[in-house]
């Protein structure tokens, strides 16, 4: 378990890492960002389909810069993961005072191994 | 897979609206429901909840050399039935419009169908399928949530198409065109969000087993995968 666990998270980071390496090695499309955002891409290819549409809405708040924007997205991505640390942190404890006599062996098993070294 | 503020004509934003509000209604309300009858679930539709939270605001490079993320929304619908996602989609959309100019309101409604609406029930009938067909759990969470999220953007490509068809080909021209922008780009992204989704239903199963048997959807099809 805890093995496919690792072999896991291992392919989910090369999934995430090669496509960096392997376009990075190769000249990226010209007239386009390499690794800009997909809807940018769809905002292209819409000039391109009909280049006489003018958005007729515009965006309520914009973002002051592309750092700011960074900093919401990573505020989005720190909440969630906020809640899911908390999640884990407490089903950990319960588990733990449920079954004060399995817990060192259920603490191998488990997916957050850094909360089990102070045993 | 936003389609960005102003970018879909007022009659396709309209209609996505018309279309999405119904799924919300019905969304809040078996929510509101599925609540009141077992309180004890608030907390796992919160790590719902806040997975695609995080998933949705992670931009991961693609083999396409562009970004795109991936939207989370399976792993709830697997636990509690698509329609409690179309909401939690509903506020991750509304909360990015509304901060990072990502998607918009004016096609908030197209965005909550094809991410909100499409992606869970894509993912809750799949999983359904795949576990008629006696596969491992592992095997049947990974595909609903990888095939969930490859159909929201597909959706996302044909709503485009929809509403910028090419002037020779039409539809179809159009689909290929953006469907090779946002689905393609979506194949990596996809397959990492159905291995993170097996992880977090693995540690669902493992740490609050109690909880999780008394979900429908998983009580039928428990079996640990091999």
């Amino acid at each position: 378990m805890k093995a496919r666990t690792w072999l896991t998270w291992a392919v989910i980071v090369l999934v995430t890492v090669l496509p960096l390496w392997l376009i990075g090695a190769t000249p990226g499309t010209p007239g386009t960002a390499l690794f800009g955002g997909s809807d940018d891409r769809a905002q292209q290819a819409i000039g391109t389909i009909a280049p006489g549409y003018r958005p007729w809405f515009s965006p309520v708040f914009t973002p002051a810069s592309d750092e700011i924007a960074s900093l919401l997205f990573a505020l989005q991505a720190a909440i969630g993961a906020g809640v899911i640390g908390y999640w884990l942190g407490l089903s950990v404890a319960r588990e733990r005072a449920q079954a004060p006599a399995t817990a060192t062996a259920a603490a191998s098993a488990a997916e957050a191994p850094r909360e089990h070294r102070a045993d | 897979m936003h389609i960005m503020e102003g970018f879909l004509p007022p009659a396709h934003a309209l209609g996505w609206t018309a279309v999405s509000l119904p799924f919300l209604a019905w969304g809040l309300r078996s929510m509101g429901r599925s609540l009141q009858a077992h309180p004890e679930r608030r907390m796992l539709l919160g790590v719902a909840a806040a997975f695609a939270f995080l998933l949705s605001a992670l931009k991961l490079p693609s083999v396409t050399g562009s970004c795109s993320h991936p939207t989370g929304v399976g792993l709830g619908a697997l636990l509690f039935g698509p329609a409690a996602m179309v909401p939690v989609g509903f506020v991750v959309l509304l909360f990015q419009a509304l901060l990072m100019a990502h998607g918009g309101i004016t096609t908030l409604g197209a965005n909550v169908f094809s991410m909100a609406i499409v992606g869970p029930f894509v993912s809750y009938g799949v999983f359904r399928a795949v576990g008629a067909l006696g596969l491992s759990r592992s095997v049947a969470v990974f595909l609903a949530a990888c095939l969930g999220d490859l159909a929201t953007y597909v959706t996302t490509s044909a709503q485009l198409a929809l509403a910028f068809p090419d002037a020779v080909g039409g539809f179809q021209v159009s689909f290929l065109k953006f469907a090779g922008i946002f689905a393609l780009t979506q194949v990596p992204i996809a397959i990492s969000e159905g291995l993170l989704t097996v992880l977090v239903v693995n540690a669902m199963a493992r740490f609050n087993a109690h909880e999780l048997r008394a979900l429908p959807v998983m009580s039928l099809r428990a079996r640990e995968g091999t």
